[in-house]
């Protein structure tokens, strides 16, 4: 089942950024979105108009700085990288995740 | 945290390159898509399909961009200034509009700025320089009930034992004769305690303030720390004047230190131009204080309480102080108390005489502000029945009402920014507005500023507010009324007799001449008043007879020069052409100058219990009454015989002779004055000695001869105008020492007016801003009035088709107008009836309900009324109606 795109909260899309920015390096707003589509292989369909707003967001905030340059096909593209701060944070969620996600499936389990 | 703060920067600095942004925005989604496109025609699909697939995934571009562009700003204050922008437009589409409203509120919120900072300047902050202001408080002494000064043995001894006081100084005002040529002038100074700048915190820019010590031992400090002002205007900033010396009252004083610029000193309404210690005291007071004496009540004092300290606790710890003082010097403080004062209500300078007129003000202005409000709502009101076609487009596209109100909000505000730096501008220019109200007194520095600092600022603004909020939310009454329903519906006409839509208008009409006509009854109270002051009889003559003196003292003048002087001058006067009788007095009536006060005694009166009789005595020469028309009663006037050598006498007024003769005859009796025995020889009329509005008191006069002063006032009573009779004295005195000059010369009415010029103020102001707000409500009247007759041509039509002549529809009209006019006087009345009572004080001889004041504001707002209803009844008189009913 695909996970309608409501259900993909504001925290999660920027921890699935940031994520995407640690193990890719340097990317651009499409190559984001497509790395995304497909490391959840299709099942998170979200707009991918949704992911420029979330760009901004953590711009503003420090977690990724941004720089024009040029694509592989010689396209004039906007590249975001992961800054220091944002290494950081990308932690700091990680295991916030992993502490939530372990609280729910035990949760869960437990009948 | 740091984020928080780091993402409002950004955002708020994307405010200033929206279009750069928007470009990169544009510029990185084009390329995504193109991207996404090539992608797609990579995976085999057509042009076409590979285009609306990738738009597809996108997930519409200018719904991402609106996302994008929410995120990027401050939404808030983009919205704001769309309204701004709008208002802004709006407003200048219509200049006739705005011009009139903005001049109305640059009025009333001028107008409320303006007295703000004389309250500020004058009475809460009233001190330049001087720091730490709002612990300042007054000290006064009081006997009984009734106020007196404090003694400086009394102070010193307060000082030494306040807890709560951080510090106490003295500062007396008074006097030095400085020549100009043949005509001298007095500047005013100040007699203050060696701590006094140290205490204020002020620092001479040149030299040095006081030291401690030189306030004590008899005239033993001859220095003088000169003002500003005084240093520029007569010793032209000479940077080496410290050690220089200078004569104040025939005094050699060395200047040792020059005050800052914009330092007036510590006396409201008077600018200060010298300060000396108060061990000089019996230099300007010719001897009849002296430092150590503690039954000598001359001292002003001022204390700045520890923080924290309220007025009352104060108040209690010094009564104490003054109950211990009371026990332990019986003789000289028997009866006596000090007192706490607020800044503002200090009693010995013109900041208590100021504070009932200010109170005043501060409602008459906002009365005007209201009345403002309500005009400028009107002319809002108008225009939003103008606007409706707009307010119901924009509704139906679907603009929230929200949306709606605030953009109303923002132009009642944009309007009301305007007014309010208009009026901050004139309440700058009016900030030295009030001395103009002031009669110069011989040259004398009034100094009455207002102050226009945040406190007024802040004050203004909140006014201007609340002024938005009045004036946005008249309109938005209407527009919450707008149906989308009714949106295209022609409006139907109205009916002159009908209220209906109009009652907003109407009741904003019947505010505004509620509030003028309680102004107009409040001013005309106050003229009655002020005639009546003017007009009473002070008991004694005020056209005819002329004062003023000679700088017998500044001159160095002793005793026995001073006495062949002013017998030879008194004979050259009295043969001037014209004159018709001359003498001398050491104290003019109603002048600034206090009366000799003592405590005296009388055969047979026995005092009550805690009672310490005392009374004031002025030094008269001979034929002083006769010279200012006081009817004397019986006995005999002071004549040339009642000299230094001869039996001292007195003459008592009636009051003096009812209360400690109970009315049998003194004269033969005794009094005793400072510890003289002296005989009554004679009684005269009461009349007016400080006030015009006091009541009687006991006073006394006795011969100058006997109680000699050197520099008295010479009252002429001539038929001469007062350029002739000054130049004549001019060259009398010249003629006998060409060294000696003459004080300002007046008439006694003069002086009658300058003792009422508080009065005058407030008559002036008040009226002022009465007719000020009459003229606002008659516009008001006239616009509502016209509106009217424009909304119902079609029912006048149709009246004048079925036979109603010009005069019918003429009536009608006027009838509507004076019926909105009736009900705010009649609310008036009733409101005026509870309100005139604040002018209490101010009043004299007048009822704050004198039916005759009210009538008279009744007529005048009457007439007023019925010329701004005229107008729009006339021209409800040549509708056509064949026109009328066509259209």
């Amino acid at each position: 089942m695909a996970i309608s795109k409501s259900e993909v909260l504001q925290g999660t899309l920027d921890l699935l950024v940031l994520k995407t920015l640690d193990s890719m390096g340097s990317m651009h707003g499409f190559g984001i979105a497509l790395r995304i589509q497909q490391v959840s292989e299709d099942l998170l369909q979200l707009n991918q108009g949704t992911l420029y707003p979330a760009l901004l967001r953590l711009e503003q905030r420090g977690w990724i700085a941004s720089k024009w340059g040029v694509s592989e096909n010689n396209r004039k593209a906007k590249y975001y990288s992961l800054t220091r701060a944002g290494c950081r944070r990308l932690v700091e969620e990680a295991e916030s995740w992993d502490r939530m996600s372990a609280m729910i499936n035990r949760v869960l389990r437990t009948t | 945290m740091r984020e928080l703060l780091r993402t409002f920067v950004k955002r708020l600095t994307a405010l200033f390159r929206r279009r750069r942004l928007e470009d990169d925005l544009d510029e990185e989604l084009r390329s995504h898509l193109e991207m996404a496109i090539e992608l797609n025609v990579r995976k085999g699909m057509s042009a076409a399909d590979a285009r609306q697939e990738a738009l597809r995934s996108f997930g519409g571009v200018e719904r991402t961009k609106e996302m994008y562009r929410d995120q990027r700003g401050l939404p808030m204050i983009e919205t704001a200034w769309q309204d701004l922008r709008f208002g802004f437009r709006t407003l200048r589409r219509s200049p006739g509009f705005t011009l009139l409203a903005m001049l109305c509120l640059t009025l009333g919120i001028g107008a409320n700025a303006a007295v703000f900072s004389w309250v500020e300047g004058i009475l809460l902050r009233p001190y330049p320089l001087v720091s730490h202001q709002e612990r300042l408080v007054a000290l006064a002494g009081t006997v009984g009930a009734e106020r007196d000064e404090t003694s400086w043995p009394d102070l010193l001894d307060v000082q030494r034992s306040c807890t709560l006081c951080e510090t106490l100084f003295v500062s007396n005002i008074t006097g030095a004769t400085l020549s100009i040529g043949e005509r001298a002038q007095v500047i005013t100074g100040s007699i203050a305690s060696a701590n006094y700048f140290d205490a204020i915190g002020v620092h001479p820019m040149l030299g040095r303030g006081f030291e401690p010590g030189e306030d004590s031992g008899r005239n033993a400090h001859p220095v003088v720390v000169i003002s500003y002002h005084l240093w520029q205007t007569r010793f032209k900033g000479d940077r080496e004047i410290i050690g220089k010396t200078q004569r104040f009252n025939n005094v050699v004083h060395t200047i040792i230190g020059v005050a800052p610029e914009g330092f007036y000193g510590t006396f409201v309404g008077r600018g200060i131009e010298f300060w000396v210690p108060a061990s000089m005291l019996e230099a300007f007071n010719a001897g009849y204080a002296k430092l150590e004496d503690r039954g000598a009540r001359w001292a002003e004092a001022y204390v700045r309480l520890k923080p924290g300290v309220t007025r009352n606790q104060a108040q209690q710890e010094i009564s104490a102080i003054a109950a211990r003082l009371e026990a332990e010097y019986p003789a000289t403080n028997r009866g006596r108390d000090i007192k706490v004062w607020a800044l503002w209500q200090t009693p010995f300078n013109h900041a208590g005489e100021l504070l009932p007129i200010f109170e005043i003000m501060v409602v008459v202005v906002m009365f005007v502000l209201l009345i403002v409000c309500a005009n400028v709502g009107n002319l809002l009101l108008v225009r939003s029945f103008a606007r409706r076609h707009e307010m119901t487009v924009r509704l139906a596209v679907g603009a929230g009402r929200g949306r709606l109100l605030r953009q109303l909000v923002t132009e009642g505000l944009l309007l009301s920014a305007c007014g309010a730096a208009g009026g901050i501008l004139v309440a700058y220019w009016c900030r030295h507005a009030l001395v103009l109200l002031f009669p110069v007194r011989g040259g004398n520095v009034v100094y009455l500023p207002g102050e226009i600092d945040w406190r007024v600022l802040a004050v203004s603004g909140a006014v201007c507010l609340i002024t938005t909020l009045l004036l946005g939310l008249i309109p938005a009454m209407q527009t919450s009324k707008i149906d989308l329903a009714g949106a295209l519906k022609s409006d139907s006409a109205g009916v002159v007799g009908g209220g209906g839509r109009t009652w907003v208008r109407s009741s904003l009409v019947v505010l505004q001449v509620t509030l003028s006509f309680i102004l107009l009854v409040g001013a005309t109270l106050l003229m009655q008043s002020l005639r009546k002051i003017r007009t009473t009889n002070p008991g004694f003559s005020t056209t005819r007879v002329f004062d003023t003196s000679v700088t017998l003292a500044a001159a160095g003048y002793d005793a026995p020069r001073a006495k062949t002087f002013q017998d030879e001058l008194i004979q050259r006067v009295r043969a001037l052409p014209g004159v018709e009788a001359a003498a001398y007095a050491r104290v003019v009536p109603l002048g600034y100058d206090s009366f000799s006060s003592t405590p005296i005694a009388v055969d047979d009166y026995e005092p009550r219990a805690n009672e310490q009789p005392t009374a004031e005595y002025n030094e008269v020469s001979p034929n002083y009454f006769a010279t200012l028309g006081i009817p004397r009663i019986s006995g005999r006037e002071f004549t040339r015989a009642d000299d230094e050598n001869a039996p001292r006498v007195a003459i008592v007024n009636q009051t003096m002779a009812a209360r400690y003769w109970r009315g049998q005859n003194p004269i033969g009796e005794r009094l005793q004055v400072k510890g003289n025995w002296v005989q009554v020889v004679g009684v005269v009329k009461d009349s007016k000695y400080y006030n015009m509005d006091e009541t009687p008191r006991p006073f006394f006069y006795v011969p100058l001869r006997q109680y000699f002063d050197i520099e008295p006032d010479i009252h002429i009573r001539t038929t001469q105008p007062l350029q002739t009779i000054q130049t004549a004295l001019i060259r009398e005195v010249r003629a006998l020492d060409p060294n000696l000059a003459l004080y300002e010369m007046i008439t006694l009415q003069e002086q009658v007016n300058r003792s009422t010029s508080q009065q005058l103020v407030a008559v002036t102001l008040v009226a002022l801003f009465g007719g000020l707000a009459l003229l606002l409500a008659s516009i008001g009247l006239y616009g509502v009035m016209s509106y009217i007759v424009s909304q119902s041509t079609r029912e006048l039509g149709l009246r004048m088709a079925l036979g109603a002549g010009a005069s019918n529809v003429m009536c009608l009209v006027l009838s509507r107008g004076l019926l909105l006019t009736t009900t705010g006087i009649v609310i008036g009345v009733a409101a005026a009836l509870l309100l005139t009572r604040l002018l209490g004080n101010l009043l004299y001889q007048v009822s704050p309900r004198d039916p005759l004041a009210f009538g008279s504001a009744l007529v005048v707002i009457t007439i007023a009324s019925f010329v701004a209803c005229f107008l729009p009844a006339w021209r409800a008189t040549r509708v056509d109606p064949a026109r009328a009913l066509r259209d």
